[in-house]
């Protein structure tokens, strides 16, 4: 038992003495085949064990925060599009919904079912190429993530008939959506969600009792929820440990209490819970997909017409904009919460004590987006 | 899901008599209201909602800097409740805001903000990291781009941006780096920057 | 040159081929091209579906992405380069081995695109090292770089090996590395490589000048 959980475990390992010479110092990265995006770490081995990991930040600072101050509100939507580029509509849902509770829009209902069904599909493409990249990141290279993107495509295709773009869609505007759904959209998520759960089915096949990814995630990289807790983690990262804190169900936002989903949760929080979580909440994500699309109302699909955080639950964890506003056309200060830059907060204290290899997998069950981190 | 901040503001005065806790109230449609703490006594306002059974603020989600060149601004965004003194109407601060939730009852966020005495060189704030670990790297940020020093921070040094660095890029009077030579088609602000690269008839 | 084309015909039609060792060398390093496996931001993304099932970029020859920069010959930068990422890239782009081909993917690799206006943004990663090809787009779609890819093939095959026209790195005199540039106090030292970046005067009519 941990007396105070915001300790760090970093002086307990590094025993006195030991920052010798026979210590090996390795950079991995920014530029590294398994780091995710341009991220490092300065990691301090004895033999292959990490006795030392500091993360090095800021290769993808690209200043959004700032550009965004400069801007007026509706000009930052495209920008939040690229904050974590494998789920731009989550990102734009979360700033569209800070912006509509500091100005006080509503969103007409149809909007809300709208944005209901992109954040899930959202949410369906980050886990499954999750899955591909951790197993990329243990040697499957290019053959998980291949079945991965086959799928990623098929949800592509979709966003990019209502959206005009693959990835940035820009879609969602203050108090509703920028178009409404185009003829026949709805048969084809509907038919999707169909053809979904035979594909979850199929990796699941390949993950479940797969000796390699047992023996490489099982027991890897957990921590005491109290830990977890005071470090902000969020996310499937924290409910892998079993804590059952989702925003979907704690503070649900938009329209989320009608729907019947289940939030999942792992036993230890290990790299293996890390995976297996994001599979179960696929399935509540279809199970969630299927009753929006069924229950999607008629109606206008935009609104007609000082100082506020807000939160959605991203596919990575809580994502949040932090908005204050001086009454002018632009943003006095406009911050964002990245799940991910706070998910890697405890990194060092997952990785100490254990191979170098290891620290691979924890990253990649981390679930980073470098666009997201250094903003 | 939300907080009673008055409720609270009352219950950490009594628990707290010494401390400077003062509330803010938000104007607009949000109506977030936050406590505005002094800088010295932060970290015992945090260990105190964390620890409290009742209260168990567990859960420190976000810290933004904000630099407040003009204090009026910061009033009227968070204006002082009846009774509670003003910013003070010389120079800036900067100011760092806290939302902390309870992830075992569920409710927050509750806003808390401790200011810098100035903008120049009076820039301190303890560091709450003893109390909550995922203030680390926000801190640093907001070292790395406000100049905020938060005082017994394990390992405070810049982290977005490189170490030789000297600037303090989120401040409302930073100034870029002029490089905009070559513009072929400049709009907005980056108009402004570029024009200054054209040759003059 | 004396080449006879109907003779080089006539031959190819008895299973003959007959080609210049230029061309040979071009189609060689034009159809393999072995790509630096680094990805900077969001164009990674569509990097990686390009080389994915649906768009198969092993189709041009161009799908082994290559861990390190001494095994590789193509450098994609896709995504936006940050001052404080510049001389990694720079770096990985010098320890490539010669000859060696880059694509900037994307507005940000290009000029900043909509990040320009950021202070940790750099203008385009032709300030330090030579671009061969350029892909607009935010990000380009698969089916442009895969274009970009097939424009590169055309400029490799185009190369000259010998003569005043020659390729950089078929001349002796060729330089193969540039200078990485350093973290100063306020921005990177030098903010551009002023041997190979030299940006045009823009003189603009409304304030005298004509359009160039």
């Amino acid at each position: 038992m941990i007396s105070d959980p915001a300790t760090s475990l970093t002086s307990a390992v590094l025993a006195p003495g030991a920052d010798d010479d026979q210590l090996l110092h390795v950079s991995l990265g920014p530029q590294h085949p398994s780091t995710h995006g341009v991220f490092r770490m300065n990691v301090v081995l004895d033999g292959e064990t990490v006795v030392r990991l500091k993360p090095v930040f800021g290769y993808l600072h690209r200043n959004h925060e700032k550009i965004a101050e400069g801007t007026s509100y509706l000009a930052s939507m495209p920008y939040t599009d690229r904050l974590d580029y494998i789920c731009p509509l989550s990102n734009n849902w979360a700033y569209a919904q800070a912006v509509e509770k500091l100005a006080g829009i509503e969103v007409p209902e149809r909007a809300e079912f709208i944005r209901v069904i992109l954040g899930e599909l959202t949410r369906l493409i980050n886990h499954s190429a999750f899955a591909g990249f951790i197993l990329g990141d243990m040697g499957a290279w290019g053959s998980a993530l291949m079945y991965a993107f086959r799928e990623r495509e098929k949800i592509l295709d979709i966003f990019e008939e209502l959206t005009g773009a693959r990835m940035m869609a820009n879609f969602m505007r203050f108090g509703g959506c920028r178009n409404d759904l185009p003829e026949g959209w709805s048969a084809k998520v509907s038919r999707l969600v169909d053809d979904y759960g035979p594909f979850l089915d199929e990796m699941e096949k390949f993950l479940v009792g797969n000796e390699i990814l047992l023996s490489r995630t099982l027991n890897v990289g957990s921590l005491p929820r109290e830990v977890l807790i005071n470090g902000g983690i969020t996310g499937p990262m924290l409910r892998a440990a079993g804590v059952p804190y989702d925003i979907r169900k704690v503070d649900p936002y938009g329209i989320y209490e009608r729907f019947d989903f289940r939030i999942p949760l792992g036993a230890t929080g290990d790299c293996y819970d890390r995976i297996m979580i994001r599979f179960l909440e696929m399935r509540e994500s279809l199970k969630i997909l299927r009753q929006a699309l069924d229950h999607l109302p008629d109606g206008p699909i935009i609104h007609p017409k000082a100082k506020i955080r807000n939160f959605i639950e991203g596919p990575k964890g809580e994502l949040g904009f932090h908005l204050i506003s001086d009454g002018t056309t632009r943003p006095y200060r406009y911050r964002i919460r990245p799940p991910s830059f706070i998910n890697l907060t405890l990194i060092e204290d997952m990785c100490l004590g254990l191979d170098l290899a290891d620290v691979v997998i924890i990253l990649g069950s981390i679930d980073i987006v470098l666009g997201e981190v250094d903003r | 899901m939300s907080v009673a901040t008055v409720t609270l503001h009352e219950r950490l005065r009594a628990a707290l008599p010494n401390a400077g806790i003062s509330l803010r109230t938000n104007p607009g449609p949000s109506g977030q209201h936050s406590l505005l703490v002094d800088a010295a006594d932060l970290p015992d306002v945090c260990r105190f909602l964390r620890d409290t059974p009742d209260l168990t603020f567990d859960f420190l989600s976000n810290v933004s800097g904000v630099d407040w060149p003009d204090p009026a601004k910061a009033d009227a965004v968070a204006a002082p409740a009846a009774g509670e003194g003003s910013a003070p109407p010389t120079g800036g601060f900067l100011e760092v805001i806290y939302h902390l939730y309870s992830t075992r009852r569920r409710i927050g966020p509750l806003v808390l903000r401790a200011r810098t005495i100035d903008r120049a060189t009076r820039v301190q704030i303890p560091s709450v990291v003893a109390v909550f670990r995922s203030a680390e790297f926000q801190e640093r940020e907001i070292f790395d781009l406000y100049g905020v020093e938060f005082t017994g921070h394990p390992d405070l040094r810049r982290i977005l941006m490189w170490d030789e660095f000297v600037d303090h890029p989120m401040r409302k009077d930073y100034v870029a780096p002029d490089d905009y030579e070559y513009e072929p088609t400049p709009h907005a602000a980056v108009l402004e920057k570029a024009q200054r690269h054209y040759v003059q008839p | 040159m004396g080449i006879d084309f109907n003779l080089v015909a006539d031959l190819k039609s008895h299973g003959v081929h007959v080609t210049s060792f230029e061309s040979l060398v071009n189609w060689g390093r034009a159809s393999s091209l072995w790509p630096l496996q680094f990805g900077l931001a969001c164009c990674a993304i569509e990097m990686i579906a390009a080389t994915m099932a649906r768009y198969d970029m092993a189709r041009f020859g161009a799908e082994v992405f290559r861990p390190s920069p001494r095994q590789a010959d193509l450098m994609i930068v896709a995504g936006t380069v940050t001052k404080k990422m510049a001389p990694q890239v720079v770096r990985l782009y010098n320890q490539m081995a010669e000859p060696k081909y880059v694509i900037a993917m994307g507005a940000c690799a290009i000029s900043g695109g909509p990040f320009k206006d950021g202070y940790n943004v750099l203008k385009g990663i032709d300030r330090f090292i030579p671009v061969d090809v350029v892909i607009p787009g935010c990000p380009p779609r698969p089916e442009a770089l895969l274009d970009g890819l097939l424009t590169l093939r055309a400029i490799i095959a185009r190369e000259k090996l010998l003569g005043k026209h020659r390729a950089r790195h078929a001349d002796p005199n060729g330089t193969a590395a540039f200078p990485v540039p350093e973290f100063g106090a306020h921005d990177l030292e030098p903010t551009a490589n002023r041997e190979i970046w030299n940006p045009p005067a823009i003189v603009r009519e409304s304030e005298g000048g004509t359009q160039a």
